[in-house]
């Protein structure tokens, strides 16, 4: 299964580092990575593949979630087909 | 990959505008638990509904944790009871809404929906009796939900059953007088009832739906009044295509958790409900979606208009996005459930009058209105009958929900916290209709049932 892991916040030093170690440290394959950050604001966008994942889909979300409240970002996980159902037809 | 914009888009969707799946239900048939004995009927009641539901609240919340969307409620709606009542004449009905609580219980859904009968054209055995119990049924139990379909734009209005459901609205609030009033809340009276409804206080299984099926229920007002909050002056065909673009998008949501939970559950996928349900949570509204529109407040004139262009839009664009779409579908105007409703009743802008012209045009009826506890039952009654003559004639569901405030007045306040939320007791007419109740017999069905 794929998911898409998104990260919002204000823009720091380090932040696609951290999220990216966090995900290999779970055998989580990073797919793609678009990033933007408009003014101050910071959003990056991850594709990635979690079939390998050590961990259950649930401690990965927390563990990312609990990595986002460290960093002041928000940070989610969710299943790709949730937006794939809502913005493809 | 999808871009990032329409990304950002659902999450923003899912933290800040509430959208969420309302319901998760599981419609069972309890037809080969019919037993002229009632307690192994009970038994086999409650046997089936617990192994066809085991799984039904688990699977719910790990569809939500895994795609991150909420799914509020899980419920089981079943075969009105009135058709298993019918084969034990001489037994108690209320003793199969004990079993629906006890297995809604042991399952943890949040409601069982099913204690109904189906009396459009008359009643059948089983029928009289069950309607005589509700006030008992809804008194002794927290989980079961009621409903009596009581007319159809096929058969008319059955107005001996008007007249009952007058009665036992009354007495419904009176015996849980200590609560609130909360039966009547659980209680609905149906002209045109869907049979494959997922949502509360409405839910049953009709005899027509198979063995067992998951219909879901979506929700999502508030993302859009998000939506038509940015849109500025665009005229009002813009309105209705933002609308339809973002129904489409919330019902994909449920479409996708259907399928899902229909897969898991190993029980076919029967409808999604394209319903805008709001709750008391501020910034989940419909009233506030009128008023986003351009009215000062819910109530207003031209709430009816801006009603039937968000109903009609809220289809288009849902119908598209879901294989098969059933229910109630449209937009709901539970007052006592959204927050921009109970404030513009509580100014008195939403009176009951405007209430029943917007229920010409919006997907169910009088909905959660709280009305003076001396209300006669023939005043109630009379409501049903003009309410279910709104639905017979223009071929659509409607409904009434009524909830009489045992001892007290107009401008007093009713609480039922949670989703059913509360409001003030609403002003009624109270001339009698008395006469015209009390002659009981059938309204004949109208020329637009003559289709064939």
């Amino acid at each position: 299964m794929r998911a898409f892991i998104t990260v919002i916040g204000k823009d720091t030093v380090g932040i696609l580092a951290k999220v990216s170690a966090q995900c290999a440290s779970f055998g989580v394959n990073i797919q793609e990575v678009t990033q933007s950050v408009l003014q101050d604001m910071f959003a990056m966008i991850m594709l990635v593949d979690i079939d390998k994942s050590s961990v259950p889909f649930d401690d990965l979300r927390a563990s990312l979630e609990k990595l986002g409240d460290e960093m002041g970002l928000k940070i989610h996980i969710m299943h790709e087909d949730i937006f794939n159902s809502m913005h493809r037809i | 990959m999808i871009n990032t914009h329409d990304i950002l888009e659902t999450i923003n969707m899912i933290d800040n505008e509430n959208l969420d799946v309302r319901t998760i239900t599981m419609g069972i048939s309890l037809l080969e638990c019919i037993d002229e004995n009632i307690d192994r009927a009970c038994d086999k009641v409650y046997d089936k509904i617990c192994r066809y539901a085991k799984d039904l609240v688990k699977t719910g919340e790990d569809i939500s944790r895994e795609y991150g969307i909420p799914i509020i409620n899980k419920r089981i709606s079943v075969t009105p009871i009135a058709m298993l009542a019918a084969a034990c004449p001489t037994s108690d009905p209320v003793k199969f809404a004990h079993a629906l609580e006890r297995a809604a219980q042991s399952v943890g859904v949040n409601f069982i929906g099913g204690y109904s009968a189906l009396v459009q054209k008359g009643f059948a055995g089983g029928d009289y009796a069950l309607i005589e119990s509700i006030p008992r049924a809804l008194n002794e139990t927290e989980h079961v939900c009621s409903s009596v379909n009581i007319g159809s734009t096929k058969a008319g209005i059955n107005m001996d059953a008007v007249k009952k459901m007058g009665k036992i609205i009354k007495e419904t609030a009176e015996l849980t007088s200590d609560r609130e009033c909360i039966g009547a809340a659980k209680l609905v009276v149906f002209c045109n009832a869907p049979e494959d409804n997922p949502f509360m206080a409405g839910a049953f299984h009709g005899p027509g739906e198979p063995d067992c099926e998951i219909n879901v229920g979506v929700s999502g007002p508030g993302v859009v009044r998000a939506v038509l909050s940015k849109c500025g002056d665009c005229d009002i065909t813009e309105v209705a295509n933002l609308i339809k673009k973002t129904a489409f998008k919330i019902t994909r949501t449920g479409q996708l958790v259907a399928q899902e939970a229909s897969k898991r559950l190993c029980v076919p996928f029967g409808i999604v409900d394209l319903s805008l349900a709001p709750t008391p949570a501020v910034g989940d509204s419909v009233a506030h979606i009128l008023e986003e529109m351009g009215l000062e407040q819910c109530g207003a004139h031209g709430t009816t208009a801006a009603l039937a262009l968000l109903n009609d839009a809220v289809k288009k664009g849902g119908v598209m996005a879901s294989s098969h779409v059933g229910g109630l579908s449209g937009a709901f105007i539970p007052v006592t459930e959204d927050a921009g409703m109970i404030a513009a009743a509580k100014s008195g802008c939403l009176t009951l009058t405007k209430l029943e012209a917007m229920t010409a045009v919006c997907s169910v009826g009088l909905d959660m209105i709280n009305v003076p506890g001396d209300t006669t039952p023939e005043v109630l009654s009379a409501i049903i009958a003009d309410e279910a003559a709104i639905g017979m004639v223009n071929s659509k569901t409607t409904a009434v929900r009524l909830i009489p405030a045992i001892g007290k007045k107009a401008g007093e306040w009713l609480e039922f916290g949670g989703l059913l939320g509360g409001g003030p007791v609403m002003e009624l007419n109270t001339a009698s209709p008395a006469k015209f109740i009390n002659r009981g017999g059938r309204i004949p069905a109208p020329l637009q049932s003559l289709k064939n």
